[in-house]
């Protein structure tokens, strides 16, 4: 009988030798699940229930929202998660509607800071985000800016938020604020921070500031966002707010809330008045390994004939002695290798031990304070632009846009 | 009397218990309640309402938005990120649900097959995540009084307020059972029986909660051609008939008010008058300090605003409740007025200025203009409803009994699903094996029977906390008088004059052993005293118990009581036997509780004999 009602539907059922009626919503593990009235879903047998009427769903669509022209033109780019999605209970679905309107309504007070429009570009996970999706995205970004967008909010969900910061910051050279959000904290709850992080970003957004970075809670209260540069931002919580943080640098700005006040420390890039630019090339067959003691030295082997590897290694770049061979044969074989820490936070140095001496002279290339995933990305970058190996090595251990520095502060 | 079936009185309750599991619902921190000067740390959040799944944003939550908060929140070390909604719930926790169904049970209660956690919005702070936590876990049971339990569910309890919009996450996550009557019950005193009933049975468990505050009534109350009311937070049962009573009362007045209204053709002028300058120079510091002053005229009002509906209450009363969810301090109104500072010419230059008659009432909201013109808003919006009578409510219990305005009911859309917690399935084998604990009444009878208690004492200690302590005493033999005088009089006693805090002697570990030594006659009962005080000084219960042992052999006592009775010959000939208990007495000084009294009895009443024969 599964399948018998539509969501929407008026049924009874006959439940405790009474008969109740409700709303169906769904199909739960072979049990109808029926609101009643009380606003309680319960789940009852198929079998208890009988249709009382079929009533369409009628959608629900909310009141237009007036902008302000006068405003600052800003651009909202939404690839998906959960900042301003509503999701459809009755199918378990995050609702793909998402025009200005959509978004406004939910963040109410964006409407004061500038004059939006927006663009859907993916209503995806991040976590199934893909270099091809970040090239597209660049690409979208960049025609905003074209057109005259002041500032540009890329909302984002978190899991990758980061890989695609730095993915733009690469790609893109912009002239004017190229903004992440996203919320760690469904939108569907009262607590979210989905509505100061947005807040924020669009404060950020028509800031002075003139990079790509993440705006995202500072700290577990409703009190600050932190800007944090795109090359140096990882997310370091599974749940909390304040997941994400500035590694090796402090934040490079900040906003206050709900006054949204922005400051932007000495280092942030300013806005400038210059044309935006675009380099897009993204060399995919690149790695990401991380070392554990005991990794086998076959494991080296599914990373023959990609054209970059960067290693996760322990304490200043370590991996053990019986991978070493592996490693020369990978870059013999025209493997760029890059070697990063598992630490997140210091700098790299194989001069300092045996086995660090041996990499070295096997050509790995030290990757500086740089994060493990940046340095993914900023590899797929570089050997996507650069086709001379050893200039796209030197590129590898030099600053590009933030994301190494030659002082450890 | 008041004729409550003639009123058409229709109550019905919902009582919340805290739930003693070893764990909170959604996570594994511990059911403890802190004291706010442990916390350690605090953060603050905003809250805002979102729509229900059906679409729409819930009344209640849409007028706890009309300004918005920020909320404080008091961390704790037995608290986890799940309490500062920083982590997903983990799953339901069975223990409690087990509690639930065992209460069920007790109530003739069907369980849900599949049970859905549910988010109830509750944006007015006690609630991190902007919801509570709550599922239907069984329905349909039944009342002695005939009457029917429609559910049973399952619920996190909220977070305490501190002050204002500060809360204290200790409380918030313990498991809560929620047991709602069906509105069967038409007198006072009736809902008091229901309510004692089913505390009785929640107890029974011997797995809630206890103490102040671990149980709360809400009732819900109409009257005919009034509205249904709930009343939230009925901590003391004593009141709850009184609460019913003077709710009756206020609909009965807001329906007398109504009648009047009506009678003079009253109205609500719908436009405010900005009346800021007729306060330029007053002296009413509130009124000095408002940025903003507003007034509103209501036609044929005068007299009635400051009437009173309930002890303590006045239809401003209400009028003001509504004000306040703008962030205003209240309202002044013109049956009160000259007071406060506001002189009499101010008032008539009031009444001038916005063109109020004598059979008018004018009601100010004084604030900052975007919090003055919400409140005035309020304002008209209650005052027309007192045109139609009573409106549907959730209100709070003040002290006494009387109530003040919450929110409007909440409605269906406050409720949609909980994402996050997978749905529970109860099967069959799980109900079976779900055992039902004997009631409490029924184990005060079987005292009576059993143990020959006096019923009064049986029902005091079936009901009290000490049950399970009670009964392992008895099944251990010990005398049912002496455990019921050493823990409801002896360990109070000590207590009082010690002035320490005697609860440790309320544990098994503390309190058996000391029983069954005196059962052993290993101390006298008189002794007891002494084991706790040494005890409350940190002595292990053995060593406490070694200490108070009599260090007096059956002889020694027989020489002592001798001597007395010897030095007393000619008060023991003049009394005969009667001279035992006076004799008693200062044998047991001499010996100062060292001596099981029975002995002593014993051995004075053969020495008297003794004498008795030298005739």
């Amino acid at each position: 009988v599964t399948g018998a009602f539509s969501s929407g539907d008026r049924v009874r059922c006959t439940f405790a030798e009474k008969i109740l009626e409700g709303t169906y919503i769904t199909e739960r593990d072979g049990m109808a699940v029926v609101k009643m009235d009380s606003g309680y879903n319960i789940g009852v047998p198929f079998t208890a229930c009988t249709l009382v009427e079929h009533l369409p769903v009628i959608p629900v669509k909310g009141a237009a929202v007036v902008q302000d022209p006068s405003l600052p033109p800003l651009s909202i780019v939404s690839t998906g998660g959960t900042i301003a999605s509503r999701i459809d209970y009755r199918t378990g679905a995050v609702t793909s509607q998402f025009d200005a309107d959509d978004i406004l309504r939910a963040i109410p007070g964006l409407e004061k800071i500038a004059n939006f429009r927006t663009r859907v570009l993916y209503t995806i996970l991040s976590e199934n985000m893909t270099p091809q999706i970040w090239q597209e995205l660049a690409r979208a970004v960049y025609e905003e800016i074209r057109q005259g967008a002041q500032g540009v909010i890329v909302t984002h969900g978190t899991d990758t938020m980061a890989y695609s910061a730095a993915a733009l910051s690469f790609m893109l050279d912009t002239p004017v604020p190229v903004i992440f959000v996203g919320s760690q904290r469904s939108a569907d709850r009262p607590s979210s921070d989905n509505v100061m992080n947005a807040l924020c970003s669009a404060s950020a957004a028509v800031s002075p500031l003139g990079e790509v970075a993440v705006a995202m809670h500072e700290t577990s209260s409703d009190d600050c966002c932190a800007i944090h540069r795109g090359t140096r931002v990882r997310k370091m919580h599974s749940s909390r707010r304040d997941a994400f943080r500035s590694l090796a640098i402090p934040p490079i700005g900040r906003v206050e809330y709900p006054s949204l006040d922005v400051t932007l420390s000495q280092d942030a890039v300013c806005r400038r008045e210059t044309e935006p630019a675009l380099q897009d090339a993204l060399e995919d067959r690149c790695g990401l390994l991380y070392f554990y003691p005991g990794m086998p030295a076959g494991v080296l082997d599914a990373f023959s004939g990609m054209r970059g590897l960067v290693i996760a290694g322990t304490g200043l770049g370590h991996t053990s002695t019986v991978l070493i061979p592996g490693i020369r044969e990978l870059i013999d074989g025209g493997t760029t290798v890059v070697m990063t820490t598992q630490c997140l936070f210091g700098r790299v140095c194989d001069r300092v031990y045996d086995t660090g001496r041996d990499r070295l002279r096997a050509g790995v290339i030290e990757g500086e304070d740089m994060l493990p995933e940046t340095a993914l990305v900023k590899m797929m970058w570089v050997l996507g632009n650069e086709q001379d190996a050893e200039k796209a090595g030197a590129m590898m251990a030099q600053d590009l846009r933030g994301e190494l520095s030659r002082r450890s502060v | 009397m008041t004729d409550y079936q003639a009123l058409g009185l229709k109550a019905g309750i919902e009582i919340h218990q805290q739930l003693n599991s070893g764990e909170k619902l959604f996570c594994a921190c511990p059911t403890v309640l802190r004291k706010f000067e442990e916390r350690s740390g605090e953060f603050s959040r905003y809250l805002r309402a979102t729509v229900s799944e059906m679409g729409e944003i819930d009344r209640a939550a849409k007028e706890e938005m009309m300004v918005l908060r920020k909320f404080c929140y008091y961390a704790y070390d037995t608290c986890c990120l799940v309490e500062y909604d920083e982590e997903p719930p983990a799953p339901l926790n069975r223990e409690a649900l087990e509690i639930c169904l065992t209460i069920a049970k007790m109530v003739g209660m069907t369980p849900v097959e599949q049970v859905h956690t549910m988010r109830k919005l509750v944006i007015d702070g006690s609630n991190t995540s902007g919801f509570q936590r709550t599922a239907l876990v069984a329905m349909n049971g039944t009342l002695p009084n005939g009457g029917s339990i429609d559910t049973l569910c399952l619920e996190e309890e909220a977070a305490q307020r501190v002050e204002g919009d500060t809360f204290s996450l200790d409380r918030l996550g313990i498991p809560l059972v929620e047991i709602t009557t069906s509105p069967c019950m038409r007198t006072p005193e009736e809902v008091f029986t229901v309510a004692e009933y089913l505390g009785m049975v929640l107890r029974s468990t011997g797995r809630v909660k206890r103490g102040l505050g671990t149980i709360r009534q809400d009732v819900n109350i109409s009257i005919r051609e009034g509205a249904r009311v709930e009343i939230k937070g009925v901590q003391e049962l004593d009141l709850i008939a009184e609460v019913v009573r003077r709710e009756v009362e206020r609909q009965q007045n807001l329906l007398r008010i109504r009648e009047e209204l009506r009678g003079r053709g009253a109205q609500v002028d719908p436009a405010p008058v900005d009346v800021t300058p007729v306060f330029a120079g007053t002296s009413s510091s509130i009124l000095k300090k408002a940025k903003k002053i507003l007034a509103v005229r209501l036609p044929g009002f005068a007299g009635l605003v400051g009437m009173e509906i309930q002890p303590g209450r006045r239809l401003g009363s209400e009028i003001s409740d509504y004000a306040k969810k703008c962030g205003v301090g209240g309202i002044f109104h013109t049956d009160e007025l000259p007071a406060y500072g506001v002189t009499v010419e101010e008032v008539a230059k009031l009444r001038e200025t916005v063109g109020a008659a004598e059979a008018d009432c004018v009601v100010l909201v004084a604030a900052t203009a975007e919090r003055a013109k919400c409140a005035v808003e309020q304002v008209i919006y209650r005052s027309k409803m007192a045109l139609e009578g009573v409106p549907e409510e959730t209100r709070r219990m003040l002290e006494g009994g009387s109530t003040a305005y919450m929110r409007p009911l909440p409605g269906a859309a406050r409720m949609y699903p909980e994402t996050d917690v997978l749905p529970v399935r109860i099967g069959d084998d799980e109900w079976e094996a779900i055992a039902v604990p004997e009631l409490l009444t029924a184990r005060a009878e079987r005292f009576v029977k059993e143990y020959k208690m006096d019923p009064a004492i049986a029902r005091q200690v079936a009901y009290s906390e000490y049950l399970p302590l009670f009964q392992e005493a008895l099944d251990r033999g010990i005398p049912p008088n002496l455990v019921h005088r050493t823990i409801f009089a002896t360990v109070k006693e000590i207590g009082k004059e010690t002035g320490k805090d005697t609860s440790c002697l309320l544990d098994p570990g503390a309190m058996i052993p000391v029983l069954e030594a005196a059962r052993e006659g290993k101390i006298a009962k008189e002794a007891i005293p002494d084991v706790f005080r040494l005890e409350l000084e940190g002595v292990p219960v053995g060593e406490a118990i070694a200490r108070s042992a009599p260090t007096l052999s059956t002889g020694d006592v027989e020489a002592i009581v001798r001597k007395i009775v010897n030095e007393r010959k000619e008060f023991v000939k003049s009394k005969g036997m009667a001279s035992l208990g006076p004799l008693m007495g200062v044998v047991m000084e001499e010996l100062r509780g060292t001596v099981d009294g029975k002995l002593i009895a014993g051995v004075l009443k053969k020495e008297i004999q003794a004498v008795l024969k030298e005739e």
